[in-house]
């Protein structure tokens, strides 16, 4: 009985060892390449710790504050809704079981991954000289970022409906477009109201650094702040950050909680 | 009336599921499949609405042929097939009475059904669907809060919705307990009887398929093997249906 299994049980131990020896490899590269040393973190992290405690907020930068969150949070809003609108197409598109044919869904699906490959700070970076400094090419980032990732999480969550209610609607003679609107919807709006809100709340995270390449918000204060070194100013920008995401984080969670 | 002619199905990994089927059906007449799984019996009803498109031969309904319609031609001769299912497939979050609804979506006015937009007639069909299976009352409940009998009478009323000439019925009482079975077979065939509705149906239990059918067909490795009416369908012809004894151990009779 025992000489069967034995050298499947060696194959098994040699691909462990195997794994566990690219790991340890890559981890060794990495760290060679990056100069990474535990030294240099403890230093730098007393002065990292040393930082904040000099960090005094001067509550009276809340004021020059108020205006660029309120723009944060909408750029990171028309972000959202707008790639919303515009993955929705894609998202039926790019699952196997509601796509027109083959062909389709796979162009729908390289397009995606193609614009997923590039990181929306990189796109606000690109677009911002393009569309001038502010919050439209913020705007627009979000909007690219937002449909390729939703576009993702969704068509995943199509893909894995009941198949049932789709076979019976295809049964009764009903076209494509009625098949996804009587039995695909029903059954991932509570999901996807919550990949929503949860692309939603990355916006937010977002769009309070996409300022840093002129693409509008938080950001662009935060950089003025720090070319004036003004220590004061960017701790009360911290804070509010810290608690703006950490509120948006929470409405978010029991929204979503409350809806699955 | 549905004819199959010399229908061939082969799937994907090469499984021959329909060995050159040949069968007429009259209109109106109540046809119940039996065999074992993976005889053929889901395939064979799938091919009358073309779910299941055969690889060689025809199925034709009243003359049309289904096998090979394409398109909207194709949407237009679903419609006026019903079809229920072992597992009920509604949608189970929307409600009963959207759910037979659905059965209006292969002929209607596409952008209006798509927001939701049903005519009166429709809305009053969907009604009467209702009535007629014995649930009016659970209308605007959600469908996963009925029993398993009350799901299968919404499936019935989705079908029926359609004002079907054909009903296709794959293993309706599969999932249901014994009495319930019975009350869902008794309904099928009621309404198959008032409307005049042609229906073919997959059953598992042989005492259930001896008392609903008009007629019993017999299939064994995708082909048919047995042809004729519940008379004749003893104890001898069902064990050379499934290929081995009936005895306690392997019951295939089914508890009443």
């Amino acid at each position: 009985m025992g000489q069967p299994d034995a050298a499947p049980a060696i194959a098994g131990r040699l691909r462990t060892i195997g794994t566990a020896a690219i790991f340890l490899a890559l981890l060794w590269v990495a760290g060679r390449q990056t100069d990474f040393s535990f030294v240099d973190l403890w230093t730098g992290a007393n002065d990292f710790f040393g930082f904040f405690l000099r960090l005094n907020p001067d509550w009276r930068a809340l004021s020059q504050i108020w205006a660029p969150l309120l723009e944060t949070l909408q750029i990171a809003y028309l972000g959202t809704v707008f790639g919303t609108l515009l993955a929705a197409p894609l998202i039926f598109l790019a699952s196997f079981n509601t796509t027109a044919n083959a062909p389709v869904m796979w162009i729908a699906r390289t397009i995606l991954t193609l614009i997923r490959s590039i990181p929306d700070l990189l796109y606000a970076a690109i677009l911002a000289p393009i569309l001038s400094i502010g919050p439209l090419p913020g705007v627009v980032a979000l909007t690219i970022f937002t449909m390729a990732v939703l576009a993702k999480l969704a068509s995943e969550t199509v893909e894995a409906v009941d198949p049932g209610p789709l076979e019976a609607l295809r049964a009764t003679g009903a076209g494509r477009n009625r098949m996804i609107v009587y039995s695909v919807l029903p059954q991932i709006g509570a999901t996807m109201t919550s990949y929503i809100l949860y692309v939603f709340e990355i916006n937010v995270r977002a769009s309070t650094v996409l300022g840093l390449v002129g693409a509008g918000g938080l950001g662009q204060l935060l950089v003025t702040y720090l070319n004036f070194f003004d220590y004061e100013g960017i701790a009360v920008l911290i804070i509010v950050i810290f608690a703006v995401v950490l509120l948006i984080d929470a409405a978010s969670v029991y929204i979503r909680t409350r809806l699955l | 009336m549905i004819e199959f002619h010399d229908v061939e199905v082969v799937y994907p990994n090469g499984f021959k599921a329909l060995k050159g089927i040949n069968l007429e059906i009259p209109r109106g007449q109540f046809v119940v499949i039996v065999g074992l799984s993976g005889a053929g019996k889901s395939t064979l009803i799938r091919t009358v609405n073309n779910l299941v498109v055969p690889v060689a031969g025809d199925v034709r309904v009243d003359g049309k042929s289904v096998t090979k319609a394409t398109g909207g031609e194709l949407r237009r001769l679903r419609s006026g097939i019903g079809m229920i299912f072992q597992t009920f497939n509604l949608v189970k979050r929307s409600t009963v009475i959207r759910n037979v609804l659905a059965g209006r979506l292969g002929d209607n006015n596409a952008l209006l059904s798509l927001l939701g937009i049903f005519a009166k007639s429709d809305v009053a069909l969907a009604h009467e669907s209702l009535q007629r299976v014995g649930i009016p009352e659970k209308a605007f409940v959600r469908a996963d809060a009925l029993s398993g009998g009350q799901q299968q009478r919404v499936g019935i009323a989705r079908a029926l919705a359609q004002r079907p000439s054909i009903m296709l019925a794959d293993e309706p009482v599969a999932s249901l307990d014994p009495p319930t079975s019975h009350s869902v077979m008794r309904d099928l065939k009621r309404i198959s009887r008032e409307d005049g509705i042609t229906t073919l149906v997959n059953l598992h239990f042989i005492d259930m398929a001896r008392e609903y059918a008009d007629r019993i067909v017999g299939m064994n490795g995708g082909e048919i093997v047995f042809d004729g009416t519940p008379d004749e369908a003893t104890d001898d012809v069902f064990e050379r249906i499934y290929g081995r004894e009936i005895d306690e151990e392997h019951d295939i009779r089914g508890a009443a």
